[in-house]
């Protein structure tokens, strides 16, 4: 017995330090395709947004008379122009700026009230809870682009309260995720264990809760972007978000629509961004939801 | 079973409750005075205190919802400023025409969904399934008043084939089943139907994939039973699931019409919400957002209580 422990040579412990969690989603993240063609497509459409004052060719808000409504590919205009003569890749590009911060803030808002929310009634349970998701079911009754709309109609049209209607469509969902994802928590051994040692409540949810519910709560925020974008610009559409003669893609698709019989091309464009927008967010967000799934 | 639908209609009191609260708050969250829109610029003081006691607005908060529940639940919406017929009527027209065409799209989007995703969670993983999941992606992530808009530059603007606007010839306000309403419907539809379509397809995919791996299919192959067999054992296996989400769809439908609606001046609730947006018509806002809203709960209840009713595996008591 001894002569073959003796003969063992015990080999050193591999070296490289285990990728943990995240960095094996990040791996999986990165051999996906779709998902990194999609957030190529994101980083894209931000940057270009970010750079805006520096790449667009001409001035987003003076137009010229003269020049009203021009094709694509018109000398001085690579995408048109429109129906007050401005230029529309100039447009394009100022526009993502506040088409994105738009659909975006909302969601970033609502995660963090929305999380907050989720986490404390799961954690807490009881009464508390019953009455925060019973309210949290009212919101529910409404479909989303409806209480969208009904809220910025009545709060009246402006980018700060297309973002608190957005916001206040969006915490309920977020909390109701995150509500049922700490109540599935809080009931494990070592949430208990935790509580038996004596940690407080506070280190519990810090410690415990946080690092295992923000991860699904992310993934789901991340799948509300594109219905944001949409709705942001949607409620710029109506005219009840961003107001002229301000570059936003809802309200240049909703000036342009006089335009549908002259240049359809030129018209379509500033909805043909909300939708890449859109959709790459939605891909890449299925991308990470299976990334995160892990199944032995 | 009858126990379980009356704790259901218990439990949708307090949600209607709470959704009456927000659709009386939602005036009050108008910034100013709720009277401010209506009143002309130059009315005194008095005149607007005259008027703040005619509407009710001088009474406590709790008071004035008191007064106006009492009305709503008798089918007393107010009037609306603008036109100064009953909410109620104006509502009730425009919502049968929002039905008409919310019912049109969600049968198309049903039609479309369940193929799309009977052949993708039967084929899974083969070029068929991914362009069926290609186009249920897409069919969530296309802004619905650019595909009318889209629309409506291909079929109307280019190829002139269908009308661009409106519910029938000659600004017709109500909709009828005839030949020249129905090809106002046409492009409306189909670009609403775009959106359950997507999501009855990954709902129908993900049903069909689940069914298929589970042991009693197995066991009705070994015993012979042909495929045309087993997918009738799929297909009452997924309709209550897939039944449900469809009366969901029509639900969020008839409540997010409002940006197609106006894309296509369809003369529905969506449009009359925008209406009264614009003129700053709280009661007919109100009215229309507070009609919609219940529709979507008793919608809700409707579909619970149908599935339970459908599906022997459902037990609730």
């Amino acid at each position: 017995m001894d002569a073959i422990a003796d003969s063992v040579v015990l080999e050193p412990a591999p070296t490289k330090p285990s990728r943990g969690y995240w960095g094996s989603v990040l791996q999986r993240l990165r051999r996906d395709p779709v998902a990194m063609v999609a957030l190529g497509v994101i980083l894209l459409i931000v940057l270009a947004a970010v750079f805006a004052p520096w790449i667009a060719p001409a001035d987003p808000i003076k137009g010229s008379m003269i020049r009203r409504l021009k094709p694509v590919g018109f000398p001085g205009y690579p995408l048109g122009s429109d129906e007050l003569g401005r230029d529309m890749l100039s447009r394009l590009l100022w526009g993502g700026r506040l088409s994105l911060f738009l659909g975006i803030t909302p969601v970033i808002l609502a995660f963090g009230i929305g999380s907050a929310i989720g986490i404390v009634a799961g954690y807490l349970g009881g009464w508390i809870n019953t009455v925060t998701m019973r309210t949290i079911d009212v919101f529910f009754a409404f479909p989303s682009v409806l209480l969208a709309i009904a809220l910025s109609g009545a709060l009246g049209a402006g980018i700060l309260n297309s973002i608190v209607s957005l916001t206040v469509v969006f915490v309920p969902q977020i909390a109701r995720v995150a509500e049922s994802v700490t109540t599935q928590i809080r009931t494990r051994d070592y949430v208990e264990a935790a509580r038996i040692s004596g940690a407080s409540g506070f280190t519990i949810v810090r410690v415990h809760v946080l690092g295992n519910v923000l991860g699904p709560i992310f993934v789901y925020a991340t799948s509300l972007i594109s219905v944001s974008m949409i709705l942001a610009s949607g409620l710029s559409f109506l005219g009840l978000g961003v107001r002229p003669p301000e570059p936003e893609w809802g309200l240049m698709l909703n000036t342009l629509r006089t335009a549908i019989y002259n240049q359809p091309l030129v018209a379509a464009l500033p909805g043909a961004m909300i939708f890449l927008t859109s959709i790459s967010f939605n891909l890449f967000s299925d991308g990470l939801r299976s990334a995160m799934e892990v199944r032995q | 079973m009858l126990l379980y639908i009356l704790k259901r209609i218990l439990y949708v009191a307090p949600v209607a409750l709470g959704v009456s609260v927000v659709c009386f708050m939602l005036v009050h969250l108008a910034p100013g005075d709720p009277l401010t829109a209506i009143m002309p610029v130059d009315a005194t003081a008095e005149q607007q205190a005259e008027m703040r006691i005619v509407y009710g607005f001088d009474k406590p908060l709790p008071v004035q919802f008191g007064l106006w529940i009492g009305k709503v639940v008798t089918g007393d919406l107010g009037k609306s400023i603008a036109t100064g017929r009953p909410v109620l009527d104006e509502v009730a027209r425009a919502v049968k025409n929002s039905l008409i065409l919310a019912c049109a799209a969600t049968l198309i989007g049903f039609a479309l969904g369940s193929f799309f995703g009977f052949v993708a969670g039967y084929f899974r993983n083969s070029p068929l399934d991914r362009l069926a999941s290609a186009i249920s992606v897409l069919g969530v992530s296309v802004p619905h008043y650019w595909l009318g808009m889209v629309m409506v530059i291909i079929f109307s603007a280019q190829l002139n084939w269908l009308p661009p606007t409106g519910a029938g010839p000659g600004g017709s306000a109500d909709w009828r089943p005839d030949l020249e309403h129905l090809r106002y419907i046409i492009l409306p539809a189909i670009t609403m139907s775009v959106i359950p379509m997507g999501i009855i397809a990954r709902t129908v995919r993900a049903l069909v994939a689940d069914i298929l791996s589970q042991e009693f299919v197995q066991a009705l192959r070994a015993k012979g039973l042909g495929e045309w067999g087993v997918f009738k054992h799929v297909v009452t296996n997924a309709a209550p699931t897939a039944l449900a989400v469809m009366g969901l769809q029509l639900g969020y439908l008839l409540g997010g019409s409002i940006l197609i609606e106006t894309v296509f001046a369809w003369p529905g609730a969506g449009f009359l919400l925008n209406a009264a947006i614009f003129q700053r018509d709280l009661p007919l806002l109100q009215g229309t957002i507070l009609v919609l809203a219940m529709f979507f709960v008793s919608l809700n209840l409707i579909v619970d209580v149908a599935q339970t009713a459908l599906d022997p595996r459902i037990q609730r008591a």
